[in-house]
Parts: C-alpha cells; structure tokens; sequence
C-alpha cells in the first residue's frame, strides 16, 4: 500500500489552474522526484500534501489517513523541509527542536534532539540561536526538525539548496539511508538534475501543472531520445509539447 | 495538550532570551500605575474630604490595563509567528486550530498574570490601593475583563492573519478606542443616550459600573454581573469563529502559504 496517495488533485485560483488533475502515489522507502520548470505546480502540490493550501478537487492520503477528514493522524506521520520556511531566527536550535518536537507530540524529545543533534552534526550549535546560523547550518537544522516525529512521509523542497558540495553528499546519503531503512517515502524536488538521478528511485516531471512524464531518472532521458536528465528538464521548460504522448 | 504547552514554553523562550519582552509586559502599566496613583492622590487633595479617588480611578485603571495586557498577551503570541514567518512550520504541523487559539490564550494568562502581580505591587506599595475594598466580587470582575481581552486579541489576530503583517497597527490602539465608551473612568449615565446603547453591548462596562457601586457604597446587581460574564463569553466563542473562518479562507486562497504576500488577488 503507497504512503502517500494522491488522486485527481486540482488547485485553481479564479482563471488560473496551478494543479490540473494529478495522480500519483509513492511507496514506503521510494525517493520520488517531483520535477519542473518554476511555477510548474511543485510547491503548489506540496502545500497541499501539507494541508496549508486546500486542494479545489481531489483526495490526499498519507498513510490510508484521508487529509481532509483526518488531518491530525496524516500530518502526525508527515514532517516537511523547504527552503523558504526557515525556523524562527530568535530561538536556539534546541528550543526549536523542543517547540517543533511537541507541535508533533514527540514523546521522550530530550533523547530525539541528542539524536538529531548528532545525525545532523548540529551538537555544537546547540544553544545557538538559529538566526546567526549559515544558511547550510540553517538546513540542516530544517532537515533535522523534519525528521523530528521519525515520519513516514517526508516532503523536501530543495532540501540542498544552500549546501555545499561535501555535505550536500553527506545529506542525500542520510536521507536515502532513512528512507531505505526506516521505509520513509521521500517527495523531493530539486533543480539539481545530478542529485535527482542519484537519490531518487522514480521522478515525476511536472509542467503547467499536470505531470508530463514519469519514470526512472537514470533511464528516462534515453527514453526520450535525450542524453541526460537536465536536457530532458530543459525539454520540459520549453517544449513541454514535444514530449506530450 | 502538548501543543499548547510547546506554544507556552516558545513563549517562555523568547521571554526568557532578552528584556525588550519582559519590559513590555512591566514598562507601560508601572507608568500608568505611577501617574494615575498621583493624580488621584492629587484629586484627594482637592476635592471634598471622605472621598478616596484610588480605588475609584486607580482600581479603574488597574483592571483596565489588565484587559489590555490579556488582549495584548494573545496578539504578541500570534505576533511571534507573524514576525518569524512561521505560519507555514506551524499550519503544516498537526496543530490544530482550537489548540493554537490555546496556546495563545496560555500564552496570554502567564504574560498577564506577571503584569498584574507588577501593577498591585505598585498600586499597594506606592498608593495604598485594597482589593479587599472590592471583596470577592474582584475575581468575577477579573474573569469577565479576561474573557473579553482574550475575544479582543483572537478578533485582532484574525484581521491581522486576514489583511497581513501590515495591519498589525491596527491591533495596538483597539483598548483606546473603546476606553471612552467602557466607563472605565465615569458612569455610563454621563455619556448620551445613544452611546450608552453602545456601551452596554461591551462587558468591561458592568465591571466598572459594579467597582463604583461598591466603592461608593451601594450595591452592585448580580444580574448586571451575570450579562457582563455572558456577553464575554459569547464574545470568545464568536472571535474564535472569526478566527476559524479567517483561517479556513487563508487556506482556500493559498494565503497561508503566501503570508508574506498579505493578498493573493
């Protein structure tokens, strides 16, 4: 059974359809890439998925739990990390991890944030307060906040996108071996098309909201008659037509 | 329950981090308590001996701050994640509504609480004002005053949560614009016909109609009690409605997620 099951999903704001009619689902332990030009519905699908954005049609399920009727139980198994959702700049990174922690009735949290402490490589800041972190720092504080409640649905939005090379490696290892080990089902976007073809088992590529292509990134691009993932990325930005079956 | 402790405890936090919060909640009431506690020290002097202007206007202005610091205390709550741009951390978590609402109502009894113990201090130290003048009556007084600050701050996070960080100003001045009419300071009856209409629409006007009553010694109705009580508490279930509301609308229109936007039109 998918973890996450999304069926016929629509978002609409009066003339313009950000989210047109999407079906997808992930399995426990798959790493789905969510792909497309901006504006393509990636956020759009994920603040649904996040139930801060109510979808105009369609059904969610995290965990057979039905997002609209059983909100609390399918965001007590979701946790999320996005670049443009920092934590609070005025709070240390364990008072974030504590405040974040019981926001998602994480039970004995004291030894949950040494864990993540320690996952993360986050001991030292500690009782630093996260607005003086670097921005790297800050996500990885993000990420560890997103593995607070052990989820079983995970959604990453450009979760490497301020990190360096090194530990931007060092972060795709955690989160593959998390998703493998503790059977997590990973919704990832990206715009790196490296990091997409070596972490995520299936991607979804999206464009003016419906998704246009579907497969495995290491094979998909040959598929379409492209060399690599990033031609058949820019394919879609320009010429989502031409791949259109 | 451990939502709205973790909304407490990050407000314990920030209290905690500096002195600008701390200051906030001690700064303007100490000034109040001070000038007023002269003033009616003042209006002692010159006015008919046997009456005592401190627990008619000093009491007044006590219970009237009081109001203001319960509203205040859930604003500045709700503020926190206006001003960290954590709506999208909090709304996605499995928080829901009635426990953020109390959270920042817990949030609200801590801060006003402090504020109160600072205000009697002063207000008995520094000018010799009795709560025992008012007896048990002064914990009903409180309660009605308490409900209604928490009704005004839940209304003024949702218009704040409706049009975006920009209309926060509008939360601030909301106690002053309703002093006149809530006879905090003169009876009812001084005001027009009209106004009193208005007037008896807002629950803090039997608190202090009762507090004169009693200081000048009359009686004060039950009854009179009993509708203040009643309008506050219809006051917290339809400011939580609004909230609700506003809410459900920010997550329609995708406003929740766009918050910094303050429209999505």
């Amino acid at each position: 059974m998918p973890t996450l099951a999304v069926s016929n999903l629509r978002k609409s704001y009066r003339d313009t359809l950000a989210v047109d009619d999407l079906t997808f689902s992930t399995d426990p332990g798959e790493i789905v890439g969510l792909l497309g030009p901006n504006g393509a519905g990636k956020t759009t699908t994920i603040n649904m998925i996040l139930g801060v954005l109510e979808p105009s049609a369609g059904r969610i399920q995290i965990d057979h739990h039905d997002l609209a009727s059983d909100r609390r139980e399918a965001l007590l198994l979701t946790n999320f990390s996005a670049v443009y959702a920092p934590l609070p700049g005025n709070l240390t990174v364990e008072q974030n991890l504590k405040f974040f922690g019981m926001l998602y009735g994480v039970s004995a949290i004291t030894n949950r944030i040494d864990t993540l402490l320690e996952e993360f490589d986050l001991r030292r800041f500690r009782r630093t307060k996260c607005g003086v972190l670097s921005s790297g720092e800050q996500t990885r504080v993000c990420l560890a906040k997103a593995m607070l409640n052990s989820p079983r649905l995970l959604l990453l939005d450009e979760p490497t996108a301020s990190l360096d090379p090194a530990t931007a490696r060092e972060i795709r290892a955690k989160i593959r071996a998390v998703a493998t080990d503790r059977q997590v089902s990973v919704l990832w976007t990206s715009h790196n098309m490296y990091e997409v073809e070596a972490v995520c088992d299936r991607v979804l590529f999206l464009s003016r909201g419906r998704i246009l292509l579907e497969g495995n990134p290491k094979t998909l691009p040959q598929e379409h008659g492209k060399r690599t993932l990033e031609e058949l990325f820019i394919a879609v930005a320009r010429e989502p037509l031409s791949l259109e079956s | 329950m451990t939502p709205v402790r973790a909304i407490v405890l990050r407000q314990l936090y920030l209290l905690r981090s500096g002195p600008t919060r701390v200051l906030s909640l001690v700064v303007w009431v100490a000034i109040d308590i001070v000038l007023w506690g002269f003033m009616t020290k003042y209006l002692n002097t010159v006015t008919a001996a046997g009456f005592d202007f401190v627990p008619v206007l000093l009491g007044a202005v006590l219970m009237w701050d009081f109001f203001t610091r319960v509203m205040f205390g859930v604003t500045m709550a709700f503020f926190e994640d206006v001003w960290s741009r954590n709506f999208l951390n909090v709304f996605g978590s499995p928080v829901s509504i009635n426990e953020y609402l109390t959270g920042l109502v817990s949030s609200s009894i801590m801060t006003s609480a402090f504020s109160l113990l600072v205000m009697l201090v002063l207000a008995v130290a520094l000018f010799g004002l009795s709560f025992l003048l008012y007896g048990g009556l002064v914990v009903p007084f409180l309660m009605v005053l308490f409900l209604f600050g928490i009704a005004l701050g839940i209304v003024g996070c949702s218009f704040v949560l409706r049009f975006g960080p920009s209309a926060e100003w509008f939360v601030w001045p909301i106690p002053a614009i309703l002093s006149p009419f809530a006879g905090v300071f003169y009876p009812i009856s001084t005001m027009p016909v009209w106004i009193q209409w208005v007037a008896h629409l807002l629950p803090p006007v039997y608190v202090f109609e009762g507090m004169r009553a009693i200081v000048t010694g009359g009686t004060m109705s039950m009854t009179s009690l009993v509708i203040g009580g009643g309008l506050s508490v219809i006051y917290v279930f339809g400011a939580s409605l609004v909230f609700t509301r506003v809410y459900r609308n920010a997550v329609r229109t995708g406003l929740i997620a766009r918050y910094s936007a303050e429209s999505v039109t």
